[in-house]
């Protein structure tokens, strides 16, 4: 090596260097502004003397009050709700959804092209509008208001066949040769799914669980709609939105940190078990589509 | 226009390829929607000439069979009952009786009253027995539109079954006749989870969405032709009725103004609108390139704690969204977190106005939902960037290319071709992203000028948000939020058709098998 190219390749190293110092104290920066309003939930949540929002982080006192007073209000009841609801869809709507997703990724039938464009077509509608009129069904039924869990619960998981893009991105890369070899070993269908495909799904079968349980655990808007006055029959979401309206605020902000923290740690946990296979489920199929 | 090929094109100079780049596009979008009109007359065509054909065969299968056959043109599943197929006879027999019973009992009645949508309102009436006046409620609209439109799907599948059951017959007798056996009900129950097991799988899920998406949106398309509202909720105050394009008038005409507004319905949806346009670019390419640069940053050789990194990213996915943008939302509030600290340190004398002044809070949304979006894209990106074959850079490098000529000509071609798709659903979903604004600023600052035409609107009101608010309203315009919705629809699909028409490649998805 000629004396020049050396002192290229230092030259190339020390400036490799540089950048990757500069990078590394990006991503500290990075990480600190991501995680910033998290710590700042969890301190405001322990501070006792001021129940309304203030300009500084670090409490003046500390103590557990505002988890307390949590439970003397209906934040329970919204919490149990959630959780029902969460659950409920969960299970439910992971079984329509990979119904769906397998179906269009496996089987060549004449309606398949026109039926996925037509979801696609369906897709570009607001579903925020639909919930006008499934709002007064759901209040003829009685599943509103006092009774919404069960309410939340169809409308979660009655349109989810329409989230099916993930999955069958997933389905899409499982070989087809798979299937051919059991079915000529004289396999139906349906034991191609539960003894070969299933068993082969368990990061996109978790992906879905995960996701579905994340959605009714955080809706807003239809929770709204269809617990429309009621305290009893809110989730989370509603609850602690209200808190922070302009007559609440003073007297609920720290408590709305105290709740926000209890919804969110079960669901951060979960993740950071289940963290492999949401990332598998985003990088795999998210894009695919 | 002149066309260039591959060469004459690279000859060209900067500025002439951006030019020429550009013509193209525009020319592109109406090529694309007058492709898009073409393909659309040519399937209806082929619609119409399948019911042709199909009257034919129905004409030709009454003709030519036999009595079995005959009757069962009026007694569904005769065919199959006389030809030993009984389960599937049965089947037929009760969807018929279902639905006569049905239309005799209510169906006819919904049908009859959807042209006018009930005849009588509540009314005051004397009650013998109560000594008062009390209010009796008599025809309601709501169900009226609903059941009716029901009605007419029932009547749809009714003669989809008719029209299966009539192929049966012809099919049972071709096959009859040239001495083959007929499928028994055991072979019916093994179909259904071997070759008809597609159908089994689809059976729970479509129901569901025919159910629960289709028949809301064909009613709300519906409802954009009435006067639904608040005051005329079609039962217990008052009947509401078709009224045409009324709405539809009232929404895009700039000489309604709307109340007592200042500014009319038209100018209002043309500055929301606007504004969600801005907001879908903003939200989706800001996200996509500071994401894409972030996972790019962790990619990078030589940086520890990768797997570190990604998690702390990953996990704000994990916590509800309505916690941190409620949270955040706060923290950037006159009296919040932000202010607070900004002023401790003697930065700034008088709080900043995040969510007060208009400019400041759409910018403001924009970078907390760069915020959001981040881990997400980064995760995205990060699986498509190691996809890219390490070969590229290393003949870039051995070119003497720099990081950025690497990036512009390998990295970002790659990536844009890639997730063309998602881009497209990203942007579109991002005009639809409720929760974002919604529980950021809800809308606020308040327009004034635009604000009494339908309830408050806001300078970060997205079309969508600004739909919300209508219908959670005190006169809750349900006909005007139905005029949204399907403005948002054409909006959307407008730009889909463009976009999908100008993207290099529509992937055809069994290319990757």
């Amino acid at each position: 090596m000629s004396e020049a190219t050396a002192k290229r390749h230092m030259g190339l190293r020390a400036s490799r260097a540089v950048s990757n110092t500069l990078i590394h104290v990006l991503l500290i920066v990075i990480s600190i502004i991501w995680l910033i309003p998290f710590v700042c939930i969890v301190l405001q949540s322990f501070r006792v003397e001021n129940t309304g929002p203030v300009g500084y982080i670090i409490p003046h006192q500390w103590g557990t009050g505002n988890y307390t007073r949590l439970f003397q209000t209906d934040f329970p009841r919204w919490y149990t709700n959630t959780f029902i609801a969460a659950l409920a869809t969960a299970v439910l709507q992971t079984v329509i959804v990979l119904c769906m997703s397998y179906t269009l990724s496996r089987f060549r039938f004449k309606m398949r092209q026109p039926l996925m464009r037509f979801m696609l077509i369906l897709g570009m509608f607001p579903g925020m509008l639909s919930m006008i009129i499934l709002y007064r069904v759901l209040k003829d039924l009685g599943l509103t208001q006092a009774n919404a869990v069960p309410g939340l619960i169809l409308v979660y998981v009655a349109s989810s066949g329409m989230g099916y893009y993930v999955s069958k991105g997933f389905f899409d890369t499982i070989p087809m040769s798979l299937d051919e070899a059991a079915r000529v070993d004289g396999a139906t269908r349906a034991k191609i799914l539960y003894k070969i495909i299933l068993p082969l799904s368990k990061p996109i079968v978790i992906y879905t669980i995960l996701t579905a349980f994340m959605g009714p655990w955080g809706d807003y808007v239809f929770a709204r709609y269809i617990a429309f006055g009621t305290s009893a029959g809110k989730n989370v979401a509603v609850g602690l939105y209200d808190w922070l309206n302009k007559d609440q605020i003073s007297n609920c902000y720290t408590m709305f940190c105290a709740g926000g923290v209890l919804v969110a740690l079960p669901v951060t946990i979960l993740f950071l078990f289940l963290q492999k296979y949401y990332v598998e489920g985003v990088t795999g199929g998210a894009v695919k589509g | 226009m002149k066309q260039y090929s591959d060469l004459e094109f690279l000859k060209l100079s900067r500025g002439q390829k951006l030019l020429y780049r550009l013509q193209r596009f525009l020319i592109s979008i109406p090529v694309g929607i007058g492709r898009f009109f073409m393909k659309l007359i040519r399937a209806l065509g082929k619609l119409f000439a399948g019911i042709g054909r199909d009257l034919g065969e129905i004409g030709a299968t009454f003709v030519q069979g036999d009595w079995k056959t005959k009757t069962s043109f009026f007694i569904m599943g005769f065919g199959n009952l006389a030809r030993g197929q009984i389960l599937r006879g049965i089947l037929f027999l009760l969807f018929e009786a279902v639905f006569i019973a049905y239309m005799v009992m209510s169906g006819g009645y919904w049908l009859s009253m959807l042209p006018s949508l009930g005849i009588t309102g509540p009314s005051e009436e004397y009650s013998e027995v109560l000594d008062a006046y009390v209010t009796r409620y008599h025809d309601n609209s709501f169900q009226i539109l609903l059941y009716g439109v029901l009605t007419i799907f029932f009547v749809i599948a009714f003669i989809y079954t008719w029209r299966v059951n009539v192929r049966q017959n012809r099919m049972a007798e071709k096959i009859l006749a040239s001495g083959k056996k007929l499928k028994s009900g055991k072979d019916d129950l093994r179909s259904v989870v071997d070759d008809q097991f597609h159908k089994t799988l689809l059976a729970l899920p479509l129901t569901g969405i025919l159910v629960f998406t289709v028949l809301p949106i064909f009613f709300m398309i519906l409802v954009a032709f009435t006067n639904y509202d608040g005051t005329h909720n079609g039962y217990t105050n008052s009947l509401f009725t078709w009224v045409g394009l009324d709405n539809f008038n009232t929404m895009l005409s700039w000489n309604v103004t709307g109340g007592a507004g200042t500014q009319s319905y038209a100018a209002t949806f043309g500055e929301v609108l606007l504004w969600t346009l801005i907001w879908a670019f903003f939200a989706t390419f800001t996200n996509y390139f500071l994401g894409m640069f972030v996972a790019m940053a962790i990619n990078k050789k030589g940086i520890r704690f990768k797997k570190g990194w990604r998690t702390i990213l990953v996990l704000t996915i994990a916590i509800p969204q309505f916690i941190s943008l409620l949270y955040v939302s706060k923290m950037f509030a006159k009296n919040g977190i932000v202010n607070g600290f900004l002023m401790s340190m003697g930065w700034i004398q008088q709080a900043l106005p995040f969510w007060e002044d208009p400019t400041w809070a759409r910018v403001t949304v924009i970078l907390i939902n760069i915020w959001i979006g981040i881990p997400y894209l980064m995760l995205i990106t990060t699986g498509i960037l190691m996809n890219i074959p390490a070969d590229l850079y290393e003949s870039a490098r051995i070119d003497g290319a720099n990081a950025w000529q690497q990036y512009r000509k390998i990295t970002l071609p790659y990536m844009l071709f890639v997730t063309g798709p998602y881009l497209l659903t990203s942007f579109t979903g991002n005009m639809n992203n409720f929760n974002v604004i919604y529980l950021l600023t809800g809308g606020a600052p308040t327009n004034p000028a635009a604000s009494s035409a339908a309830g408050a609107v806001g300078y970060t009101d997205l079309l969508i948000t600004w739909l919300f608010k209508i219908t959670m309203g005190a006169e809750s315009q349900y006909y005007l939020a139905s005029v949204i919705g399907i403005l948002v629809f054409v909006v959307v699909a407008l730009i889909s058709l463009v976009v999908y028409n100008v993207l290099p490649s529509i992937k055809n998805e069994e290319d990757f098998r």
